[in-house]
Order: structure tokens, then C-alpha cells, then sequence
């Protein structure tokens, strides 16, 4: 079956030619419409219309929006913040820089309207510290909407008033967990709190009731606003709802961006078609379909079971490459789609040097708080380094896995499980490398590639 | 080190050499929070961008415009990867290290920058001219290797490419102490 072609709602003017990150061009395009109508409307019905959108958030759990929204405490009487998650520091992920940097105010649009429909006053962008660019692109873009009345007191001549500012990280992975995020933006270290008490929902920023959502999600807001919940629902699959954009990266002919309907198209399709398939004279050996936290599969690998199709339970035998790419599709098959990060890799590569790249990484980012994750994250850096080097031992991919399999469930947030899952599933899917390496490196295909 | 000061002491700040824009800057964003500590990341970045580094005078000087004790704002500064605790090179290189961009080549590309200057991630080299630095993953994967130099990012890096850019900082370099 031939791919669906590109639904472009977020990237629709992504690389347009003439299509600058002004106001005035912004609006051109027909620019705070959306919003101005937004505002004329109660804020329960955007929440609800969020709701009926089925809208999942786009910075990697998949969580259901108007869900996160509802479970705001709108009775403390204290003032409720919104942030934008812009950290966008899951490797394989490349999404919102490109909002940022070429359609700015459709970000600004649908925090606005976010905000608007949650009573918030105070917004805040938190940008990695990375995006320096970015950073001033935003900062011109909230100047202008400010001085257009946009953004600040009395919006449009309404009653509503509301700030947004841009706040930078300063290059730690961490920081784009929430209450990493939270701690960073009040200025500390950004260890991550502990849920409970601390769900940013009712103990937040300040420990006032929070919400953050990721860049692309509040972009999705902005089309909801316009073309309701119910109309949103039509794009994509029920229960993934609307379009996914995927970032892909490594040995395909065409990386890049794509925007699709959700689970319309299969990673097959995506790699095959849309990216040109692998480099001359390659084959793709492995792909991490959601960022690098997301586990790995194996092409060759099957998938089988039920899954339900709108009342029926059905029989699925999929290989890697007929799976939809859709959250729960990718979550059936022990993986997930997570921020949308795709990574392929050829047979030209060493799954062990690979994992050891990968846990260098999480060894790296690892904020220090909890034991499992610190030490766990540092060991299994040194084994795969280890291995790399050729000074491994018989048993080391043994106390690889045993180190793996000892930090999820055991963390203050989810970065535990989010360094394991490399570790775990390429031990699953590539044990026979991992167990005799000095091996495998004489007989892969192709020299390593150098990682 | 740090002084093992409690509690800041406005009226005795530390000197330091701020640009006026910078210091205005300053004033400007602590208004955007509610609570002052929430400028610390803001204020480490402003004085970095000013005077390349991050040094015990100006964290002593952070702490006390923030009203902080010093600590705080130490704390800060070893945490965060991108605040420096000494002077760099006059450019800064960062490679990106992680996954994608190593698939590409990225480790090639950075031995050849520390090839063209002779020096080591982390160290400034032996003219002060550069400070290669390899870094995770910078948000662009897709158009690996990449390669940040000061605020601009370079795509799709290779070994040529970086041969190049390094010839584009020794030109400019050379322009310089040439008179
Ligand atoms: C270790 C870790 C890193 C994360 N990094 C990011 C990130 O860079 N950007 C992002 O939007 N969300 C990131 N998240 C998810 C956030 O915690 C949060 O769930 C998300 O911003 C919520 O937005 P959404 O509901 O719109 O997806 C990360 C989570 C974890 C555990
Ligand atoms: S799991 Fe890791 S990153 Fe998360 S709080 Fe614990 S030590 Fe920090
Ligand atoms: S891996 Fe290099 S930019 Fe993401």
C-alpha cells in the first residue's frame, strides 16, 4: 500500500518560501483569528472542546490534554501557571525547534487560548538554554504581539490580561521533565520532585497549580479552538487522534520532518517511501521509533496478538514494518511513540557501541538524586564502554542486564525507566552481540561505523 | 572558592564590570518572576554572555542581588552544563556527541576540529582561540552532524565542512592580530 500523503496542520507553513516568523505575515495567514473567537467563548467549552478532541500531548507520555487540564485545582485560590515545555532535549527529537523558529505566533496563538480557557495570567516558555536563536525569535515574537495587544493587559479590549515570558535552560536533558522543569524555572537545580504531593496540577510552580504542556500540543490547541473537538477527532485514529509529526534521523536517504495523520501510516511506509528507504548498498538492521528512551526494535522481529478495532478484538501478526505509528499501536508491540523521535539504524552498525553512545548520554544527564538511577546510569556506561574498548568480561553482559533491570520502579521520576529501556531491550533483541563482542566486531558486515 | 557567606550582603556587592545594557537587562528580568531566585538562571546567562564566564565574584554578586545566600547560586552554576566556572576560547565549538549525530559521522567531525587546533574537548586552545566542546544532543538530529559555533547552529557537518569552518575562525582570527 502506497503512504498517505503528509497532513501538514502544524508544519503547514514550515519552509514555505516567503513565510517569515513576523507578526504581520502571521497574520496574513489569517493570524489570531482563531483566538480573537476563542475569547468570545466561556473557558469550560475550550477545556471541553479539548477534551473532545482526544487531544494526547506531543512531549512523549502521550497523556490525554483536556484530562491534564481538568485536574487543575481551580479552588486553592491561588494564581494557575502555564508553561510550555520548549526543552525539546529527547535525542532523535527535532520538532518544536522548528515551530519556534519559523512560526513562532502559532505557538504564542495557542498558549494564549490555553491560558485563556485556564484562567491563567502568567505564562512561561522554558527553552533549552541550546536555542539561543530561538530564544530571541520568541522574545521579538511576544514583543510584537504585545505592542498589537496580543499579549499583556486587557487582550483584544477584553477584561483577560496575560504575560508570557521566555525563560532559558542552560543544557541539562532533565529539565524537560516537569517538575525538573518547575524546580529549574524557580531557579535551582532541576532535581525532579517527588508524585505525590508534588503533581504540578496542584502543587506546580510556586506551589501553585501548574500545567505543562509541550510546544506541538499547544499548536494542536489552536487548531481545536478552530475547528472544534469534534472535527479534530476526524484526523487521525480513534483514541490518536489528529497528526503526528515525525522527526527522522540516522541512516535513511531523506531524514527530516514529516507530518501525518495519526496511525495512518505504517513505519514501513515511513522509512520505505517517505525517506528513501536505507543508504545504497544497506539494509536497516534496528529503529528507536520514539525517542532514544523508547525501546528498540529489531527488523526481522514479530509482533503478535488482539487488538481491538472499534468494538472487535482482532488478530495482528505484524512485522517492525506494517506497525501504524500511533501511540497505542507502538505501545502494543512494547515500545512507544513517545516524542516522536525516530532513529534507524543500518547494518553497518554496532549494536553495542550504539547502547554505549546511548548510555553515555543518560550517564551524563542523570540529575543525581536517586542512587538507582546515578549509579545504574554511570555502570551501565562503564560496562558498554568497557565493551567497546575490548576489555570486557564473560560476564559482563550478564551484570549489564541485572544493573538494567534494577533502577525502574525505583526512581523519583520516570528518567529511571527512561535510561533502563536502551539497556533492556537491546540486551533483548541483540543479546548474540552483546554476549561475545570481540566476535561479532570481526564478523559484522561492514567496518563499525565510528560512534 | 565561594565564600562561606549565610546570608548576602547588598551594600558591599563585589565590582564588577557589566556593560550598562547588561545591567539594565538584569533590572528588567527579575521583574518577570514573581520571586527573585527564579532570575538566577537568567542572570547567570546575562553575565556570561557579558564577560564570557561565571566567577566566584559574580556569583557572590548574583546571590546578592537576588538576595540569596551564595550557595544558591553555586549550586546552580555546577549543575547546569552550559555555565562556565573558567574563561573559554574567544569562539566556542560544541559538537554534538549522541546518537543520530554520531550515526553520521560526528565523532570524525570532532576529532578533525581537535585536529585543526590542536586541542582537547573542554580546553582552550593553545592560541585562546577556540574551545571545542562535545555535547548531547542539540535538537537537530535530523541534519546530523551538527555543530554549534558561539550562537549560530552548522548542518550536516562533515569532515570537509569542518576543515572549512575551522579555515572561516582562523581567517577571522589571523585578521585580528595581523594590524
Ligand atoms: C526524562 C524526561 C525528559 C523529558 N523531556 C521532555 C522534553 O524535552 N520536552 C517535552 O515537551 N516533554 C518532555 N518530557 C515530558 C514532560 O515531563 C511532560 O510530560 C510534558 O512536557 C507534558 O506535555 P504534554 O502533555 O503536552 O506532552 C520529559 C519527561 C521525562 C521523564
Ligand atoms: S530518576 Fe534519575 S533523573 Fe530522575 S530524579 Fe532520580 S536521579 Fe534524578
Ligand atoms: S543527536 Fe545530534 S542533534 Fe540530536
Amino acid at each position: 500500500m502506497p503512504a498517505p500523503d503528509q497532513h501538514r496542520l502544524i508544519f503547514a507553513h514550515i519552509d514555505e518560501p516567503g513565510y517569515s516568523p513576523d507578526l504581520a505575515c502571521y497574520q496574513q495567514h489569517g493570524g489570531y483569528a482563531v483566538m480573537k473567537r476563542a475569547f468570545a467563548r466561556k473557558p469550560e467549552e475550550l477545556i471541553d472542546e479539548v477534551k473532545r478532541s482526544g487531544l494526547r500531548g506531543r512531549g512523549g507520555a502521550g497523556f490525554p490534554c483536556g484530562v491534564k487540564w481538568s485536574l487543575v485545582d481551580r479552588k486553592s485560590g491561588k494564581p494557575i501557571y502555564l508553561i510550555v515545555n520548549a526543552d525539546e532535549s529527547e535525542p532523535g527529537t527535532f520538532k518544536d525547534r522548528y515551530i519556534i523558529h519559523q512560526d513562532p505566533h502559532q505557538l504564542l496563538e495557542g498558549t494564549l487560548i490555553a491560558c485563556f480557557a485556564n484562567n491563567v495570567k502568567q505564562a512561561y516558555i522554558y527553552i533549552r538554554g541550546e536555542m539561543p536563536l530561538g530564544a530571541r525569535i520568541l522574545e521579538k515574537a511576544i514583543a510584537e504581539a504585545r505592542a498589537a495587544n496580543l499579549v499583556g493587559p486587557n487582550i483584544l479590549g477584553t477584561s483577560y490580561s496575560c504575560e508570557i515570558y521566555v525563560h532559558r535552560g542552560a543544557g541539562a536533558y532533565i529539565c524537560g521533565e516537569e517538575t525538573g522543569l518547575i524546580e529549574s524555572l524557580e531557579g535551582k537545580r532541576a532535581n525532579p520532585r517527588i508524585k505525590p504531593p508534588y503533581f504540578p496540577a496542584v502543587l506546580g510552580l510556586y506551589q501553585c497549580p501548574t500545567i505543562v504542556n509541550n510546544v506541538e500540543t499547544l499548536c494542536h490547541v489552536k487548531h481545536i479552538a478552530d475547528m472544534g473537538g469534534e472535527a479534530y477527532t476526524k484526523i487521525g485514529t480513534p483514541n490518536n487522534t489528529g497528526t503526528r509529526i515525525f522527526c527522522v534521523s540516522g541512516h535513511v536517504q531523506r531524514p527530516g520532518y514529516y507530518e501525518f495523520e495519526a496511525g495512518k501510516i505504517t513505519l514501513g511506509q515511513l522509512l520505505n517511501e517517505v525517506c528513501g528507504g536505507p543508504l545504497p548498498g544497506r539494509t536497516f538492521k534496528a529503529v528507536i521509533p520514539g525517542g532514544s528512551s523508547a525501546k528498540i526494535l529489531r527488523f526481522g522481529e514479530r509482533f503478535k496478538g488482539k487488538r481491538k478495532v472499534g468494538a472487535e478484538l482482532v488478530d495482528y501478526d505484524w512485522g517492525v514494518e506494517d506497525v501504524p505509528m500511533d501511540f497505542d499501536s507502538l505501545g502494543m508491540i512494547g515500545t512507544m511513540g513517545g516524542s516522536g523521535g525516530v532513529i534507524v539504524m543500518d547494518d553497518s552498525v554496532n549494536m553495542v557501541e550504539a547502547l554505549a553512545n546511548i548510555n553515555a548520554f543518560y550517564a551524563h544527564e542523570s540529575c543525581g538524586q536517586c542512587t538507582p538511577c546515578r549509579e545504574g546510569s554511570l555502570w551501565m556506561k562503564k560496562i558498554t564502554t568497557r565493551m567497546v574498548h575490548g576489555t570486557a568480561r564473560a560476564e559482563d553482559a550478564a551484570l549489564l542486564k541485572s544493573v538494567a533491570d534494577q533502577i525502574p520502579g525505583r526512581t523519583i521520576c520516570a528518567f529511571g525507566e527512561a535510561c533502563s529501556w536502551p539497556t533492556q531491550s537491546f540486551l533483548a533483541k541483540f543479546g548474540d552481540e552483546f554476549k561475545n563482542y570481540a566476535e561479532t566486531k570481526q564478523g559484522s558486515p561492514a567496518p563499525a561505523t565510528l560512534i | 572558592m565561594i565564600a562561606k557567606k549565610t546570608t548576602a550582603n547588598l551594600t558591599n556587592l563585589p565590582v564588577m564590570n557589566l556593560q550598562p545594557t547588561t545591567l539594565q537587562k538584569i533590572d528588567e528580568v527579575i521583574t518577570h518572576y514573581p520571586v527573585k531566585r527564579s532570575a538566577t538562571l537568567p542572570l547567570l546567562h546575562l553575565i556570561q554572555e557579558d564577560l564570557g564566564w561565571i566567577s566566584p565574584e559574580a556569583m557572590e554578586w548574583i546571590a546578592a542581588k537576588l538576595e540569596l545566600p551564595p550557595i544558591n547560586v553555586y549550586e546552580v552554576v555546577t549543575f547546569y552544563p552550559m555555565f562556565r566556572q573558567k574563561p573559554i576560547g574567544r569562539r566556542h565549538i560544541k559538537v554534538c556527541r549522541t546518537l543520530s549525530c554520531a550515526l553520521t559521522g560526528g565523532y570524525k567531525v570532532c576529532a578533525e576540529f581537535q585536529k585543526q587546533f590542536g586541542s582537547q574537548p573542554g580546553a582552550v586552545s593553545a592560541d585562546g582561540e577556540v574551545t571545542i566542546d562535545f555535547v548531547e544532543c542539540l535538537a537537530s538530529c535530523g541534519t546530523g552532524p551538527v555543530v554549534m559555533i558561539d550562537d549560530d547552529l552548522h548542518v550536516k557537518v562533515d569532515v570537509a565542512r569542518a576543515q572549512q569552518l575551522s579555515a572561516q575562525i582562523k581567517a577571522v582570527a589571523k585578521a585580528r592580530t595581523t594590524p
